[in-house]
């Protein structure tokens, strides 16, 4: 993917070195509009005071974040105490996200080289069937799921059929339809870095290694792993962090019993409470989360590449 | 997927009246007005219609202040929120004499109590909340709120609920005997516990699929509201509809004219649209709830006038509609509602 790119790179980057800047014109104003804005204004949300049912007071407040950490009871006249209930939800949402995420990296990585290691004609193949299923709608493919998964469904049905199980398995409504949801809505971007890493990955490297009496195991933990880990941290990432904020798959699969962050924030906005300040305070401590992530494996990859 | 389809349906409506005498812009239920009745409005008037879904009553106020005003014409509010959207300064006001069709609204709701005098709105549908029962699953007696909050052993954990902090407390202060919006801290604490305890008997909290999973038997009983029941029993469920004798909600939709609406010529000419009976009858056969305008009986389909669903027999409980509760508790509500989903 990558190869090639660099012979005449230099003499390339030469011709456009007037217009470099306005290059960059164009990502800056996306950057500027569509991400930076929104999150000014979300940030500026979660300090002002809330409006009963939806909106906000231009007043600076507290209470949003104050609701977050404090428990004051059902009437909100006690002292505070540690407010376990977001908290439940955050720890829910990682462990999903984190259980959905281990899942494409089993079935992923294993993907990734096998595609990795065709040959080179067949490689865009297989790579166009791993992208397949995103021509449709994610909407719709969660539906889907969920007929495919539910008590006499297809899944249940052909289990039944081969004498695997004698009762179906309640599958959803369960949290373990919420990570098949989240881990089948988002496997293609745990194999497309990960492939992209291991098709650079020099074989000779582990020839060498076998020259060298390296059993199979310890080839790939001593020379592949380390030499496709900013793959495999990518993938992580880019399944870890939408899964965190999803909403769909809880919604859908999981029957809304349990609020993730995604839901709880929904509900902030369309549902009843209208709690605009909290669902922005809520959305910012999520972002903040995400940062740290972001950071700790943007230090990860730099001493691995070190 | 349904909000999906609808809005390819409204794409549909837009392109076949290509010679536009005016637009109109609704905000509406999904899975509720025929599309025949859209096109035929724009067959008649030349005005082009462009609908856009939503599911919940406090979806559609959240998207309606976070910019949506000014986009639509009209909307189609549940009682309560008619109230609260003319507490919040959201609805135009109809002129007296304006609307050709006012005459035939029902005299019991030319002058309902969420708007006087209907200045701001017209009858739509009307129709009970209530819940659904699948009879093969369970035989026994199903008219008491019981089963969805202490259920028989049989349908624990095959009960699914609408996703409506409204509809949902206002049956659980049903089944409590306690009045709505209490302020009364044992009784609002009451309805916490009460609630923890029976969420273990849900599967799930869903409303766009209340009733796909009646039909496919993924819920043996679910919350529903009483056309989308006997929909779901037309579609073959083994259903009935029960009527607790503790209660049950009653509601009123009415088509609203928002305020700044950007066509409100054409928002009044469709209100008059809706005020024929012969119009506002194939919503009814379509959403099998009740219109709330005269000389509509003789216009039903099947067996819609005597149908179990919008029939309530002489035994079942007082129907009631779900109350406006003050800030305050509100905020109790907000704090139930995020521990049972917590």
């Amino acid at each position: 993917m990558a190869g090639g790119a660099t012979t005449g790179g230099a003499a390339r980057a030469e011709t456009y070195a007037g217009v470099r800047n306005w290059l960059l014109l164009p990502s800056w104003l996306v950057l500027c509009i569509l991400v930076l804005a929104p999150i000014g204004i979300m940030l500026v949300y979660s300090f002002l005071t809330k409006e009963f049912r939806g909106g906000v007071i231009w007043e600076f407040s507290l209470a949003a974040y104050d609701q977050f950490f404090c428990d004051r009871g059902l009437f909100g006249d006690e002292p505070c105490s540690i407010e376990w209930t977001y908290i439940t939800i955050f720890w829910r949402s990682i462990w999903q996200a984190g259980a959905a995420t281990l899942l494409a990296l089993l079935i992923g990585f294993p993907t990734a080289f096998f595609i990795a290691t065709r040959p080179e004609r067949s490689r865009p193949l297989w790579v166009f069937l791993i992208t397949v299923p995103y021509w449709v709608n994610l909407l719709i493919r969660t539906v889907s799921m969920k007929f495919l998964l539910r008590d006499n469904g297809p899944m249940n049905d052909a289990l039944i059929g081969m004498g695997v199980i004698a009762e179906p398995i309640t599958i959803i409504n369960t949290n373990l339809a919420v990570q098949i949801g989240l881990f089948y809505s988002y496997l293609p971007f745990m194999v497309l870095p990960i492939y992209a890493a291991v098709e650079r990955f020099d074989f000779r490297l582990s020839e060498a290694a076998a020259d060298l009496y390296a059993s199979k195991w310890v080839t790939l933990r001593r020379v592949v792993l380390p030499a496709v880990r900013p793959g495999v941290i990518a993938g992580c990432i880019l399944v870890f962090v939408p899964s965190l904020g999803a909403f769909l798959a809880p919604d859908l699969l999981g029957g809304a019993k349990n609020f993730m962050i995604g839901s709880l924030i929904e509900e902030q906005f369309k549902g009843s409470a209208g709690n605009w300040p909290f669902g922005a305070a809520a959305a910012m401590i999520l972002l903040s989360m995400v940062l740290v992530i972001l950071l700790i494996s943007a230090r990860q990859s730099q001493r691995s590449s070190a | 997927m349904k909000r999906l389809m609808t809005t390819a349906a409204a794409f549909a409506v837009s392109a076949t009246g290509a010679m536009a005498e005016g637009e109109l812009v609704i905000y509406h239920w999904f899975e509720y007005i025929p599309q025949d009745l859209l096109e035929k409005f724009t067959a008649e008037t030349g005005i082009n219609v462009t609908m856009d879904t939503y599911d919940s009553n406090e979806s559609m106020l959240a998207a309606l202040k976070a910019g949506g005003m000014g986009t639509y014409d009209v909307a189609v509010p549940s009682d309560y929120m008619v109230d609260i959207m003319i507490g919040g300064g959201m609805l135009g006001e109809i002129a007296e004499g304006e609307l050709a069709n006012a005459g035939n609204m029902q005299a019991a709701w030319a002058d309902p109590s969420f708007d006087p005098g209907r200045k701001h709105s017209i009858p739509y549908q009307w129709g009970s909340t209530s819940f659904s029962v699948n009879r093969d699953v369970y035989q026994g007696e199903i008219n008491t709120t019981d089963i969805l909050f202490n259920p028989p052993a049989e349908l624990s954990g095959k009960i699914n609920m609408l996703d409506s902090q409204g509809e949902v407390l206002a049956m659980a202060s049903i089944h409590l005997g306690i009045p709505q919006c209490s302020t009364d801290r044992e009784q609002l604490k009451a309805l916490n516990d009460m609630l923890q305890g029976a969420k273990a008997h849900w599967a799930s909290f869903n409303s766009d699929n209340s009733k796909d999973i009646l039909v496919s038997g993924d819920a043996a009983v679910s919350q529903i509201w009483n056309g989308f029941g006997a929909k779901a029993r037309n579609e073959g469920a083994n259903i009935e509809y029960a009527y607790p004798k503790e209660g049950y909600v009653v509601w009123m939709d009415s088509v609203v004219l928002l305020k700044d609406a950007p066509n409100r010529d054409s928002a009044i000419k469709f209100m008059d649209f809706l005020l024929e009976p012969e119009n506002i009858a194939a919503v009814t056969n379509f959403a099998q709830y009740s219109a709330g305008v005269e000389g509509v009986s003789d216009l039903l389909e099947g067996d819609l006038a005597t149908q179990r669903e919008s029939n309530p027999p002489a035994d079942a409980g007082p129907g009631v509609f779900v109350q406006v509760c003050s800030e305050e508790v509100q905020v109790v509500y907000d704090q139930i509602w995020t521990n049972l989903k917590k």
